[in-house]
């Protein structure tokens, strides 16, 4: 028996639904350093499990958890975040916005303080960060804000063809209103070439939206280049940089950013808030989406969540402390999971251009092999063929049509992400399973049968039926 | 110094003490990779300034980690299937 089952003595390792925090509530719930009090007889406290088997009958087993390697859908929430939440969901529960009393005033305090751990985090002022619901939020003020706020001048935007749903969708809203938009279509490699970039500016382009990391590929777009294009051209620039920030280096000023999307939970935050930078020297404007009290300097009205920007704040001061860290286990962690597939199977493509990705997305193509029933064999591993917001559909994901791949190499794709919180066991665990069912999964098809055979698949002409 | 030496060396002892208790696989997994690569980087410390920020810091971790531990007895779930390999394994 290793150690990690027998930490607790009052647990039994197999009665999943009975484990009772007896020692935890005893002994330690008392235990403040300058308000030590003994602890009293307190009834056994059943820890909470929650039932979804009226929901969903196809769970698997609670002892027996996938893996998560699924780093770009959503982020565990760091510990360390939890416990800067947990005191402003229990005892300040102000508004923030109450100027009359103190409940108001100490949340007030820590939406501040969260607002300059944000701001301090990408090089900006904190004046300069909007609280928002999510990235969603932050990318359809800053797109549409920006687009309408200038409307009577300029009428035309540029995006890229790899961009969030969200970028895109806005856009495509932007189109309906009488706005014309460009989207740029990206080189083999993923990275959009910035001689079409420049050569797509017009004298009416008003803002120019590309993304910092790619979800899906990972691509790191040349932010400081377009940046310095745009800012050349006097066109403003925004980025949603939700896959980005608190994993590589990023500073407002030095990338001539203008407008930036963050998220809470892609950087071990809650879920349900994100932020906005934008910029004030000069001065960007945007056209406020949502009416109401005029919170967040009109831009964002409605009640500032105080304990999930707390939490966006506690997690962007500690992606700043980690990012070294963090990145250098990842980094690690991703060649090495890379290394261990590569080695064990041929034919394996990796979407996008290693060197220009970040490290913790790993999208990979198994030829011959269908991505979705590889992600049903590996139910073991929480993973995605790509984004999560589009992985109902079976349709092959736009961003590796976008790069060119195969129609039948986009079907086969499967994304791996890795965190601040992957372990060196795990990608083992993901990487053996992911071979092991692959290499079955390849003994079943006749195409990679009539390939072994040296069948040229490309030089066949299939009878249409 | 030696006042110094005793104190990191229990703070050491109580920081992977406390984090062993972590229910779930990947906090206990990252805080005791994390607390053991942060004691190795700054043993050469010698300025007592510093010294006694780090002191401080790690002070204010155990205190969190406990906290965070009982949380996890309150709301954590099941192990992880990779928990169950290991322990075939081993």
């Amino acid at each position: 028996m290793l150690p990690t089952f027998c930490r607790c003595g009052s647990r039994v390792f197999s009665s999943r639904g009975y484990l009772f925090a007896t020692r935890a509530l005893q002994t330690k719930v008392h235990d403040h350093t300058n308000n030590v009090t003994q602890p009293r007889d307190r009834p056994q406290v059943q820890a909470k499990h929650i039932d979804i088997s009226d929901v969903r009958k196809d769970m698997p087993d609670k002892e027996f958890r996938p893996l998560y390697l699924d780093a770009q859908a959503t982020t565990p929430l760091d510990p360390r975040v939890l416990d800067a939440m947990l005191p402003y969901f229990i005892s300040y529960y102000g508004n923030p916005h109450s100027r009359t009393h103190a409940y108001g005033w100490e949340t007030e305090a820590a939406v501040e303080k969260a607002r300059k751990q944000v701001a301090d985090l990408i090089a900006a002022d904190p004046r300069e960060i909007i609280f928002t619901s999510g990235a969603t939020e932050s990318n359809n003020v800053a797109v549409k804000g920006v687009a309408r706020f200038y409307k009577s001048k300029k009428k035309h935007i540029i995006t890229s063809q790899t961009e969030h749903k969200c970028v895109l969708d806005s856009c495509r809203a932007l189109e309906a209103e009488g706005f014309d938009v460009t989207y740029l279509p990206v080189q083999k490699n993923g990275v959009i070439d910035l001689k079409e970039l420049e050569a797509a500016i017009r004298p009416d382009t008003v803002i120019v939206s590309i993304m910092t990391v790619n979800n899906e590929i990972g691509i790191k777009q040349p932010i400081t280049e377009i940046g310095a294009l745009c800012h050349s051209k006097k066109v403003f620039f925004h980025t949603d940089a939700a896959q980005a920030v608190g994993k590589i280096p990023l500073n407002v000023n030095e990338m001539n950013i203008d407008l930036m999307s963050i998220s809470g939970h892609k950087l071990y935050g809650p879920k349900g808030v994100g932020a906005m930078y934008i910029r004030r020297r000069p001065r960007v404007r945007v056209e406020a989406i949502q009416s109401g009290g005029g919170q967040e300097r009109g831009m964002r009205s409605g009640t500032v969540p105080t304990p999930l920007v707390v939490g966006l704040g506690a997690a962007c001061e500690i992606a700043a402390q980690e990012m070294e860290y963090d990145s250098m286990r990842i980094t690690a962690l991703s060649q090495r999971l890379i290394k261990k597939i590569n080695e064990a199977l041929p034919q394996v493509v990796q979407n996008g251009d290693p060197k220009q990705s970040y490290p913790g997305c790993v999208n990979l193509s198994f030829a011959f092999v269908e991505g979705e029933s590889l992600l049903m064999a590996l139910k073991d591993v929480a993973l995605s063929s790509g984004s999560a917001c589009t992985s109902a559909s079976l349709e092959p994901s736009y961003v590796l049509r976008a790069i060119g791949a195969d129609e039948d190499l986009a079907h086969s794709s499967i994304r791996f992400g890795i965190g601040r919180f992957t372990t060196a066991e795990e990608v083992d665990y993901a990487a053996e399973k992911c071979i092991q069912h692959v290499k079955r999964l390849r003994e079943m098809s006749p195409l990679w049968e009539m390939v072994q055979d040296g069948v040229d698949l490309k030089a066949i002409k299939w009878t249409q039926h | 110094m030696s006042s110094f030496r005793s104190k990191v060396l229990s703070l050491y002892r109580n920081l992977i003490r406390e984090s062993k208790k972590f229910n779930s696989y990947s906090y206990r997994t990252y805080t005791l990779e994390k607390v053991k690569y942060e004691f190795r980087e700054n043993k050469n410390v010698m300025d007592a300034v510093k010294l006694s920020q780090l002191i401080k810091k790690a002070e204010d971790n155990l205190q969190m980690i406990r906290r965070q531990v009982i949380v996890g007895e309150l709301y954590g779930e099941g192990h992880l299937v990779i928990e169950h390999h290991q322990e075939k394994k081993g």
